[in-house]
């Protein structure tokens, strides 16, 4: 096996209050006031992932997954410790990311790709079927800023799905889009899975993460609270006891 | 439908690497095709849904410069400076080229927002856009100043010209740069600082010899040596004086200088009476200060970079 992603003793500290004005920091010094205060979004968080293995990330909102997955990506680096990975990461995290409502979506594709990292002959390889699933027909040469926001979202989600990585990461909750596309999302991620790309997945849905995952590592106030496999995170975060209602949406995100 | 990836499995000659270690002004270079597309959209971007299009490119400099041509010469009469129109309006291009890569650059983290908060790619790509979408709207510009020139009929273009052209163009390009790529980081931590930059380049154009001649700057100074050095120590100083060797100078022919000197000696037809001493070294020197301040300027860059993300 090879190792994909290497969490290691990571912590990440932010401060609450950046954005006061000088008036604000005086009054505050003045009546002796804390003027500076953090949390810490991530402590000591360590874990390995190995390639191919599909990985659900669950936590409470705010408990710090979003700044986890922005260390593993790259766009933060932690505070402490550190993270490495092997390969190309990308996946459903900015999607959309660069889209220009008054460009077409042709454009948009090829800007929205590059950005996911994607070369020129990549994308131009790939371009039929991010077309074929956004499937917004004839508005592909119209501008994005006249699409119907199902539509739009449709287009972003398309491109992040097709994009070719080793470590596949889906961040955003499959709420956009009607049953159908959502349906066809969850497929086409399994068929990511199963092509031995490293999937990391977030949800809060017990019903899509035990499909998805093998392995979930679950997320206290920025600790890892929990790491092992799907079943008994899911009874860890005590998600499973309304699983019955879930399972009505069993197909649902 | 789906004609699926060839797996990627085989990663075990890989290194394991650092996600985060992705700035860098080399590594904007690897990454030209997305700043190809980048700048590509912010051209497109800009005309979008107008009918004339890239012609404003060309209409906008075009209505400056009749503005310039009568205010300054038919109302205001300088009859002293031959072509005192061409003088203001070939100093215009190039200060506007450093103004618009400057305040462009300023926003443009602030502005791409959603894709810095979210991709790992080198942040310094996006100030390097706007410099360059700054320099391709500089394009046609410099074909209405060209056009201009060539009205005056007097138009003696020479290869010491275009050379302090091309140098004038270089200092700004990567001052530019360097002033794009600093304060862009800066501005994501102090707001405040957009504001700044605007009220800074809107003295900008007043602290170089175009609204004004160079013979005036030197005259007024004779007394004050150390005033006249530090005017000539603003590197815009020097390229708008080299442009206006390109541009303007080479547009003064012997009939523009008896015109102006018909009522009197007003107009000295020397160089060294228009231009500074030691222009060239002094450009050269500049340009070597330009590629300082760039390398200090990706320095101070580096430094902020990783807080850059957490306060978007």
């Amino acid at each position: 096996m090879v190792t994909s992603i290497e969490v290691d003793n990571v912590s990440k500290t932010f401060s609450r209050h950046y954005t006061r004005t000088l008036q604000q920091i005086m009054v505050a010094k003045a009546k002796r006031k804390k003027t500076r205060d953090t949390f810490d979004a991530l402590k000591d968080v360590s874990f390995t992932v190995e390639q191919g293995e599909a990985i659900g990330l669950m936590g409470l909102n705010g408990s710090g997954k979003s700044t986890l997955l922005k260390c593993i990506m790259g766009v933060m680096r932690p505070d402490e410790g550190t993270v490495r990975v092997r390969g190309r990461a990308s996946g459903l995290i900015a999607t959309g990311a660069g889209f220009h409502p008054q460009m077409t979506g042709t454009e948009n594709i090829y800007m929205n790709a590059a950005i996911l990292g994607m070369t020129a002959a990549e994308t131009e390889a790939k371009f039929d079927d991010i077309a074929a699933f956004a499937d917004v027909g004839e508005f592909l040469d119209t501008p994005v800023g006249n699409y119907s926001s199902g539509m739009f979202s449709r287009l972003g989600f398309a491109v992040a799905v097709n994009v070719d990585c080793d470590i596949f990461i889906a961040d955003e909750v499959l709420a956009v889009g009607d049953q159908p596309f959502k349906k066809k999302c969850m497929k086409k991620m399994e068929e990511v899975r199963d092509s031995g790309v490293t999937l990391f997945y977030v949800s809060h849905s017990a019903g899509s993460v035990r499909k998805m995952c093998e392995r979930v590592i679950v997320l206290e106030k920025g600790e890892v609270g929990f790491d092992g496999k799907a079943g008994a995170g899911i009874r860890y975060l005590k998600y499973d006891e309304d699983e019955d209602n879930d399972s009505a949406n069993a197909n649902d995100i | 439908m789906t004609t699926t990836v060839p797996p990627r499995h085989d990663l075990a000659h890989e290194p394991l690497r650092d996600p985060g270690d992705t700035g860098g002004l080399h590594r904007v270079l690897s990454h030209r095709y997305l700043l190809r597309l980048m700048v590509r959209r912010e051209i497109k971007a800009r005309y979008v849904g107008s009918k004339f299009g890239l012609a404003w490119s060309y209409i906008n400099p075009t209505v400056r410069f009749f503005t310039f041509y009568f205010v300054f010469g038919i109302i205001l009469q300088r009859g002293n400076i031959p072509h005192f129109a061409i003088h203001l309006f070939a100093g215009m291009v190039i200060v506007h080229f450093f103004t618009e890569s400057f305040n462009a650059g300023t926003r443009s983290i602030m502005a791409n927002k959603a894709v810095v908060s979210k991709m790992p790619v080198p942040r310094e790509m996006f100030p390097v856009a706007s410099m360059l979408v700054s320099l391709y709207h500089t394009g046609p510009q410099l074909v209405v100043l060209v056009i201009a020139c060539l009205a005056t009929g007097s138009f003696a273009p020479d290869l010491v010209g275009l050379g302090a052209a091309v140098l004038a163009f270089v200092i700004v390009l990567l001052l530019g740069t360097a002033m794009g790529v600093m304060f862009s980081a800066i501005n994501v931590l102090f707001r405040d600082l957009t504001r700044i930059v605007q009220t800074l380049t809107q003295m900008l154009p007043f602290s170089v010899p175009m609204m004004y001649p160079y013979t005036l700057v030197a005259d007024r100074f004779r007394e004050f040596p150390t005033l006249h050095h530090l005017y000539l120590f603003n590197p815009l100083t020097e390229c708008v004086l080299l442009i206006q060797r390109a541009f303007w100078w080479t547009t003064i022919g012997p009939s523009e200088v008896a015109d102006a000197n018909r009522d009197g000696p007003v107009f000295n037809p020397d160089v060294a009476a228009n231009f500074p001493d030691h222009l060239w070294q002094r450009s050269f020197a500049m340009l070597g200060f330009a590629l300082l301040f760039l390398l200090f300027a990706q320095w101070v860059f580096r430094r902020l970079d990783d807080r850059i993300p957490e306060r978007l």
